[in-house]
């Protein structure tokens, strides 16, 4: 890697749940660099770490053991607050069941971490209408979940992930619960925010295809980093 | 931050019609049940207060024999008063209104095909004072048919209603026993007395005219003395006690075979029982309001558990633990304050309606109102807020995955 300061560095990071003898490792220690305006995909099997990694790097949970730095700053010294703040202003999720707020219509979805960032109103639309434009959803902008198919679930997800310009975004099997067609619009929408915007992406994916479109793979394995490597892109 | 919570809240409370409704619903139930509950066991108090204030509370009744616990009943072996014992009371005693010498018969009472069995009251004009009698039409009896004890009567409304059906009585004959009277008067309705015993039924005649055509003797069975407004019934009640024991010749030492009651005491005894169901009532209340708020806590509980999923995403996209918290308190409160002022509306419908079906007085008691809806109100508010901040403090990635 290079020598510029990476924008996510977790050292030695372990995660254990449970006390006594039903202690068990998620994570064992790894050491992991990103860099702004990387698409990584991470891989593994099932109860690798790759999740709770990723759970740590957003923020959502906090390590066990070892240090994680995001632009330099000691995440461990952070407060609740202030790391709320971190996911408000840098990070975007995206997740594999969706996890879209039910009976509020699309717009709403996307406006809600925009009224979180106390975006003025005006704007706060503004914004919103831009990203649902951006993964093709503004016809149905008044829509329920339940009234969209998956596919436009999930790219009103990613309208929220992407509507306050995050500097990355964290994508947890983002293609878990949809048909390679719709698999595909999605990653192609990520690749496309990775290479005009230059957002850090992040995705969580067990699926060959899927990895294929990030720069760089790496494969979890029993809580530790098994391989890293960087690949050519789809 | 405030109004930004305050419009996210109100959204959840547009969006989840349904919930908002049943926790609404929890609040209403609660408050009105309540509201309704104290407000009519208050009517049914003050209407049994009201009957009793009718039977005259400065009224004492001088009876023979000894006084007994239990249900009233003469004492057959002691003496009866005469016309001379009424004068004596007149004469001696101060501070008094009117003296009712007062006997009675059972009788039935007959007009054209109709009969009718009431009681015979024999009195006189003082009966009315003291009973605090009003006349709907016709008047009182005459100092000459008092005298010559004539064939007069006055009637109360039931024995009217019975005989008479829609006509007015004033001038024509009805045969009581094997007697017939004019009947000189009619009485203004009373209604029945908290024992449930009809005052309006009943026939006023002379007393010489009972003692001479229906009882065959001079006896007196009871006299019922209205003292003054402002004289102390327990002095006058003294002064009677004296005045007998003289009269009737009773020994120092021995026991009055004569009582006076008094019924600012029985009042006292009625108002103790009214008391009773009001407390029983209030029991009935704080066990609804209980129930009324573990039908809230629950649907708070279950509502809360169920958006713990809704609190991780908004954690996980940036809200702060105090953002999410403040809009789930301006939820619980707004729903509970509207449940709360629904419950109000809703329980003085029901007391209101309940009591004019009834015929009940509308008593208002703003008390109870205010203690309702807090109580249901902060239950509200204590069971939306408090599973929501345990939401709030977990991990985001804890509370997203909450099944």
């Amino acid at each position: 890697m290079s020598s510029e300061q990476a924008l996510i560095s977790l050292k030695s990071i372990s995660k254990v749940y449970g006390e006594g003898a039903a202690k068990t490792y998620a994570l064992k220690g790894i050491d992991l660099e990103i860099h702004d305006g990387e698409f990584v995909a991470i891989m593994g099997a099932s109860g690798s770490g790759k999740s709770t990694a990723m759970n740590i790097i957003g923020c959502l949970d906090s390590q066990s053991e070892g240090t994680y730095f995001f632009k330099g700053i000691d995440v461990k010294e952070l407060n609740r607050n202030q790391k709320a703040l971190l996911r408000r202003n840098y990070f975007g999720f995206i997740f594999q069941g969706f996890n879209l707020l039910g009976r509020t219509s699309a717009l709403e979805n996307v406006e809600l971490p925009l009224i979180y960032r106390g975006v003025p109103e005006s704007e706060r639309l503004k914004s919103t209408k831009e990203a649902l434009i951006k993964v093709g959803l503004e016809e149905v902008a008044d829509h329920t979940p339940a009234e969209l198919s998956g596919g436009q679930q999930q790219r009103v997800a990613i309208a929220r992930a992407i509507a306050t310009n995050p500097i990355v975004i964290l994508a947890d099997e983002p293609t878990g619960n949809l048909d390679s067609v719709k698999s595909k619009e999605v990653m192609e929408l990520l690749k496309s925010f990775n290479e005009t915007q230059g957002i850090t992406i992040i995705m969580v994916t067990h699926e060959e295809d899927m990895a294929a479109y990030a720069d760089r793979i790496i494969v979890f394995k029993d809580g530790l980093i098994e391989n890293d490597k960087i690949s050519g892109g789809a | 931050m405030l109004w930004n919570a305050f419009s996210l809240a109100l959204r959840e409370i547009r969006r989840n019609v349904l919930r908002s409704i049943l926790t609404i619903l929890g609040i209403v139930i609660g408050v009105a049940s309540v509201i309704a509950m104290v407000m009519l066991g208050d009517a049914t108090t003050a209407q049994v207060t009201n009957s009793i204030s009718k039977l005259g509370s400065n009224m004492l009744i001088l009876s023979p024999g000894q006084e007994k616990q239990g249900p009233q009943s003469q004492d057959q072996s002691a003496k009866l008063f005469d016309a001379d014992d009424v004068k004596a009371i007149q004469r001696e005693i101060n501070g008094i209104k009117a003296v009712a010498p007062l006997s009675s018969s059972s009788v039935t009472a007959v007009y054209g095909n109709e009969n009718y069995t009431t009681t015979a009251y024999g009195s006189n004009n003082d009966y009315f004072i003291a009973k605090e009698w009003e006349f709907v039409e016709g008047e009182k009896f005459s100092q000459s048919e008092l005298k010559a004890g004539k064939s007069v009567c006055i009637i109360g409304e039931t024995v009217r209603e019975e005989l008479f059906g829609s006509q007015s009585p004033l001038g024509t004959k009805i045969r009581i026993g094997s007697f017939s009277c004019k009947v000189k008067g009619l009485l203004k309705e009373k209604g029945s007395a908290s024992f449930g015993m009809d005052q309006d039924d009943l026939v006023v005649v002379p007393l010489k005219m009972l003692q001479r055509r229906l009882t065959g003797t001079q006896d007196i069975s009871s006299i019922t003395i209205s003292v003054k407004d402002g004289v102390a019934t327990d002095s006058v009640t003294e002064s009677l006690r004296l005045l007998f024991r003289d009269r009737r010749n009773i020994k120092d030492g021995e026991d009055d075979d004569f009582h006076v009651r008094d019924m600012k005491d029985i009042i006292e005894t009625l108002s103790s029982t009214t008391k009773m169901l009001t407390m029983l009532l209030g029991a009935v209340a704080a066990i609804s309001l209980v129930v009324g708020g573990i039908g809230i806590m629950n649907i708070m509980l279950v509502s809360v558990i169920e958006r713990t999923r809704e609190i991780g995403i908004r954690l996980a996209i940036g809200a702060f633990e105090r953002e999410v918290l403040l809009q789930f308190l301006v939820e619980s409160v707004v729903l509970a304050a509207l449940g709360g002022i629904i419950g109000i509306i809703l329980g003085l419908l029901i007391t209101v309606g309940v009591t004019n079906a009834f015929d009940l007085p509308f008593v208002l008691n703003e008390g109870i109102i205010v203690l309702a809806f807090l109580f249901s109100t902060l239950i509200g508010i204590v069971f939306g807020y408090f599973p929501a901040k345990k939401a709030a403090t977990m991990n985001p990635i804890d509370a997203l995955r909450h099944e």
